[in-house]
């Protein structure tokens, strides 16, 4: 409306600039008699109706994941952990875990007998990570001739922090996994981490790699 | 512990609505020649249904650019977004579908990214959250964790920013702000005891557009430490990261 408003002014600037140079009094004439004079061209715009539908966007994954993790030098344990995703598109998503584990013994406290390396509290295992993740190989997976699921296997690159020995050590998780869509709505997982950080619990400082398999289950909404 | 997860999860099974007929549905009137319904939410599903113009689709869910459809002989499928950009309601009126489009890049009010980088040698994983009051104008807060060989440590800043060629695939911004920092230093390295300062930063970088939806960002900062003696400290700070807007 703003634009058809100015346009018009110009217009008007313009054919009174150019018939009604010679005195201004002409000039103001001029312009009464153009903002009288009919419209020559009858704008044609329809109203546009837009209606946003109540469509459910499922973009957000949540869900539960249980596993083992091999924590360097300290055996395997059970681990256990949520996660959130949000897909931004088909390719790409990000996604944001915690998970926790109980460290086992070094082969060293084990043979020693009584020689305990690090008290209950920091055995504890515990890491959140922040990744963003790829769908590398989406596909279908077929149950029998009558069903098909579609599936995806992604990558997945995250950063994050672990707490382990009584400090947060800075960890890099690459990681791989599948997804199958049970339903719609309903997804399972099945995941391969390595969480890498440095740690110095045995004297001298190292890069760690504690592998992690986990299954889970999530929901899209 | 398992019994507990085994609840869980099976509580979490039976919160979640399931099934595509629960919601209201919504349906829409073909206007592209034909649209097509593949067998899953991505492009490369194999098309098993075409509706031809004048035909009507229910709409059921929609997951990133993919909208699921039944049609009216009770076939379901996957269609894009963008061939349904151009249906009608049974009214007449335009569809509308949740989704970015080029202008988003300039026109987005929020944003919220993960980072990670050097904050004096530790390293940080961020969090950051931006608000655009202007197409250059911003605000700005972020949480990092600091994660040295000495020390651990959390940073909080809030700031106000702006950026240079908010049109531009790849554009300069500045910001300033200030917040806090508060270091633990590692218990059996050191003996000292925990600190908590006010900071105040000025920092410059690069961000670029990846898609209509996120882009990547390298920032550099400057930090001044109000120390408790007279002597300020000087910390720098470099962060990567990828940043979604909406």
């Amino acid at each position: 409306m703003d634009r058809r408003l100015h346009a018009f002014l110009l217009n008007a600037a313009v054919v009174a600039g150019a018939i009604g140079a010679p005195s201004a009094v002409l000039a103001q004439d001029t312009v009464g008699a153009a903002a009288d004079a009919p419209q020559v061209v009858e704008p044609r715009v329809a109203r546009r109706d837009v209606s946003t539908p109540a469509i459910d966007t499922e973009n957000f994954e949540a869900g539960l994941f249980i596993g083992t993790v091999s924590i360097e030098d300290f055996g395997s344990s059970f681990l256990y952990g949520g996660r959130i995703a949000y897909h931004f598109t088909e390719d790409v998503f990000a996604e944001a875990s915690i998970g926790s584990a109980k460290a086992g013994t070094t082969s060293y406290e084990d043979l020693s007998g009584s020689a305990q390396l690090l008290t209950n509290s920091e055995r504890q295992y515990t890491y959140y990570d922040l990744a963003l993740g790829w769908n590398a190989l989406p596909g279908e997976v077929f149950l029998g001739g009558k069903r098909a699921m579609p599936s995806a296997v992604y990558a997945t690159l995250g950063v994050g922090s672990t707490r382990f020995g009584g400090d947060d050590h800075f960890t890099l998780t690459p990681g791989a996994g599948f997804r199958l869509l049970v339903t719609d709505w309903l997804a399972a997982h099945l995941d391969a981490r390595d969480q890498m950080f440095d740690s110095d619990l045995l004297g001298k400082t190292k890069l760690t790699h504690n592998l992690q398999f986990s299954i889970s289950l999530t929901a899209f909404f | 512990m398992h019994p507990f997860l085994i609840t869980g999860l099976l509580l979490l099974a039976s919160l979640v609505p399931s099934g595509a007929g629960a919601a209201a549905v919504e349906s829409v009137m073909v206007q592209d020649p034909y649209i097509d319904l593949h067998s899953g939410p991505g492009r490369g599903y194999p098309v098993t249904q075409v509706v031809e113009r004048g035909g009507s689709v229910a709409l059921l869910r929609q997951r990133t650019d993919w909208i699921k459809v039944r049609t009216d002989r009770d076939r379901e499928g996957w269609v894009h977004r963008s061939q349904l950009e151009r249906t009608l309601t049974p009214g007449g009126a335009e569809v509308q579908l949740a989704g970015p489009g080029p202008e988003s890049r300039v026109q987005h009010r929020w944003e919220v990214g993960v980072g990670a980088g050097d904050f004096d040698g530790a390293d940080t994983v961020a969090v950051t959250a931006s608000y655009a009051l202007t197409e250059s104008l911003f605000v700005r807060a972020d949480v990092s964790q600091l994660l040295g060989s000495y020390s651990t440590g959390w940073l909080g800043t809030a700031g106000i920013g702006h950026i240079f060629m908010p049109q531009w695939r790849v554009s300069p911004f500045v910001s300033i702000g200030g917040g806090v920092v508060y270091v633990d230093p590692n218990a059996t390295l050191v003996q000292t005891s925990n600190r908590t300062n006010t900071v105040a930063y000025a920092g410059a970088g690069l961000r670029g557009y990846l898609s209509d939806r996120f882009l990547l960002q390298a920032e550099y900062r400057q930090f001044v430490i109000f120390m408790d003696t007279n002597d300020n400290e000087v910390i720098n700070e470099w962060t990567v990261g990828f940043t979604h807007f909406f």
